[in-house]
């Protein structure tokens, strides 16, 4: 009597398909993927259980932190062109001239923290000594308030990119504190804000569940 | 794998030297997972790395147009002060009428309970009252000692205990101030 055999089916199957599409999705994510510039002043952000996420576009972050005892704050604006215009407005305000060749260095920088007279000398920098120098954040006190004159150029030149595209989108404001700077220091910036009629921010918060 | 086919085929002598047939598959299997690991790990970092943000919206105060201090129902609102250390006081309606400050602690068990109860008998007092409509005030006073982190627990708080309308205010009574500064 003969067995009825069963029929051995091959358990390998034609992954080549699937390693395509895995490919190319992979290709996609680490195309778009932006890679982590080091930030001037690094801050540790309180937590909160908000889940909204900051806009990629028409925005300025105020970082306010402490190094070396020292309160500092210093300046994010997202988008090339509008740094370009803003530089511009703030060098005509304060009497420096900018180079075209500085202008783009500062276009591709990101954050920075120094009175704009010494700006100059952080843009020859290279990308990776930026960090390494010691920056003492933007003055911004009431004889020489730098904050409030890069917040308010920014909103300008801003405004004016938008209305040329047609679009009535403000700049936005996020402050970025770090969990252990004192409230009165916030409320300075704050109040800054406050002064241009800004009555509504954002607050960079990391993330953290509800049970706490 | 199963389709290799390594046999010596045939082996008579004075046939063609045959080359041998090489098997063109290869075991994608390795290759595949390690590809979709990468995809987790991108897809992961682009989503997580962009940061959260509260927004934060504050009343006007330019000094033009300067309005009479609106009169609010003193048994709608909870007055916190935020001091230094961690230290948080509560107290409703005004200071020491019918309560005086209370020392109370962050989080789950701390100041979110009281607001959560507290906001449940605003309710009921407001609807007693015909006005359903209005909630409970939660007044934010952070003193000078307070630190950011403070200041965005309770504001966190509020997003929690969905509270309908609160504020951040920088005017301290002088029982505050010495009740901050006291201890």
């Amino acid at each position: 009597m003969a067995k009825i055999k069963m029929k051995k089916k091959s358990t390998s199957t034609d992954m080549t398909a699937m390693c395509d599409v895995a490919f190319l999705l992979l290709t996609f994510f680490i195309l778009t993927a932006t890679a982590k510039v080091p930030e001037a002043l690094p801050v540790d952000t309180p937590a909160s259980t908000v889940q909204t996420k900051l806009p990629e576009s028409d925005l300025a972050t105020l970082t306010v932190g402490k190094k070396d005892g020292k309160d500092r704050v210093f300046f994010d604006l997202k988008g090339r062109d509008v740094r370009k215009r803003t530089l511009e407005l703030m060098g005509d305000k304060f009497g420096v001239t900018f180079s075209e060749e500085d202008k783009e260095k500062f276009a591709l920088m990101t954050d920075f923290g120094v009175p704009i007279q010494n700006l100059k000398q952080i843009l020859d920098m290279k990308a990776s000594d930026r960090v390494k120098a010691d920056q003492p954040g933007i003055p911004m006190d009431s004889l020489n308030n730098q904050v409030k004159e890069w917040v308010y150029n920014a909103r300008i030149a801003n405004n004016e990119f938008n209305n040329a595209k047609g679009s009535k989108q403000e700049l936005q404001i996020a402050i970025k504190g770090d969990a252990k700077e004192e409230y009165p220091v916030i409320k300075k910036v704050m109040d800054i804000l406050q002064d241009q009629h800004i009555n509504s921010f954002s607050l960079v918060t990391g993330l953290r569940g509800k049970d706490f | 794998m199963a389709e290799l086919n390594t046999g010596d085929s045939g082996g008579g002598k004075g046939g063609k030297v045959r080359s041998k047939k090489q098997n063109s598959k290869v075991d994608l299997t390795a290759m595949v997972d390690l590809a979709f690991l990468l995809i987790t790990f991108f897809m992961l970092t682009t989503s997580l790395s962009k940061p959260q943000a509260m927004s934060l919206g504050l009343p006007d105060k330019d000094p033009k147009d300067k309005t009479e201090d609106m009169k609010v129902d003193e048994n709608r609102t909870m007055t916190v002060l935020l001091g230094g250390g961690d230290k948080m006081y509560f107290y409703m309606g005004l200071i020491n009428n019918p309560m005086a400050p209370k020392l109370i602690a962050y989080g789950k068990d701390g100041i979110r309970k009281e607001l959560i109860k507290r906001k449940k008998d605003v309710a009921a007092y407001t609807a007693a009252k015909g006005k359903p409509e209005q909630g409970m005030i939660v007044i934010i006073k952070p003193g000078k000692k307070s630190n950011y982190k403070n200041v965005v627990d309770i504001l966190d708080e509020m997003a929690i205990s969905s509270i309908p309308t609160y504020t951040i205010v920088n005017d301290f009574l002088p029982e505050e101030q010495k009740l901050l500064e006291g201890k």
